[in-house]
């Protein structure tokens, strides 16, 4: 599971260089991901563009990486392709997170107006 | 009918003719690579059914969520343990049964529903069991059968087959 890291304006984004999220690398993704964002800003976009599927394992992968970095720091999501967004869709958890198109939608956002998303603080 | 889900491995069966229906079993092992190679395969032995991107991508998910189940659960101490697919392209949709000769279900039956909570706080939302959840609502008539230490699930899926009759 390669993820790839760039920091631009004080936001981390991580993007997936998989094409499936899925049991075969889920575990690693959570792995992979509290790696990456031990010394994450408040503000972390997970680019999924390049994910061409993603099943349940998969989303739970993401909730459980969502949940590790703790309640002062929020992922958000950006460039769901349509299978991906189905399944966020279906299962309604496209409602706990804020999901952009892309990521340099995301970037012009401020960040702390929720776009269709609310995170619930624990 | 009874199958032998321990027979050797079969290559999908591809009729492939524009107008015929397409038929195809496949018997593959339950490790995540082997699942992965047999959605692939599967998803390109339906080609001749012409499914729109959207149908392709929940037949996709449907069956992946089928097959970590079996692999994750039924064949939880056994690995290698053979999965058996049969898809049926039919008039209502594309008819399946996955087969397999692991644990049952608990109960022998379908476990319940359990429907996603989003309003939950986020500390407490699973990171599990949507799966069983996708499957319910991507198919229909739905049904699990525990027979002579085999398992048996059938279902249906919707797919727009408009493109093909005209």
């Amino acid at each position: 599971m390669q993820l790839d890291t760039a920091m631009i304006d004080g936001t981390m984004v991580v993007t997936v260089r998989e094409d499936r999220m899925d049991a075969a690398v889920a575990i690693d993704f959570k792995e992979r991901m509290r790696d990456v964002t031990l010394d994450a800003p408040g503000r972390v976009i997970l680019d999924l563009a390049q994910v061409r599927f993603l099943d349940s394992s998969g989303l739970g992968a993401i909730i459980g990486a969502m949940k590790q970095l703790g309640s002062r720091r929020r992922l958000e999501l950006a460039g769901l392709k349509p299978p991906v967004a189905k399944v966020f869709r279906l299962t309604r958890i496209d409602t706990i997170f804020v999901i952009h198109n892309d990521v340099a939608a995301a970037l012009t956002e401020d960040g702390s107006r929720p776009h269709g998303g609310t995170a619930h603080a624990c | 009918m009874r199958v032998d889900p321990h027979k050797r491995p079969l290559p999908a069966r591809r009729p492939g003719t524009r107008g015929r229906s397409v038929e195809l079993r496949m018997v593959f092992s339950c490790t995540p690579l082997g699942v992965r190679g047999a959605l692939a395969r599967i998803l390109a032995g339906l080609g001749a059914m012409e499914l729109s991107a959207d149908d392709s991508s929940t037949v996709e998910l449907v069956l992946a969520e089928v097959l970590n189940n079996v692999s994750e659960h039924a064949y939880r101490d056994d690995p290698e343990g053979l999965i058996e697919v049969q898809l049926t392209q039919t008039r209502a949709g594309l008819g399946c049964r996955v087969i397999d000769s692991g644990h049952a279900l608990p109960g022998c039956r379908l476990p319940p529903l359990r429907v996603p909570d989003p309003d939950r706080p986020l500390c407490d939302q699973p990171e599990g069991g949507f799966g069983w959840y996708l499957i319910h609502r991507l198919t229909r008539d739905l049904a699990y059968l525990r027979d002579g230490g085999r398992n048996i699930l059938s279902f249906r899926i919707d797919v727009d087959q408009s493109l093909r009759r005209n």
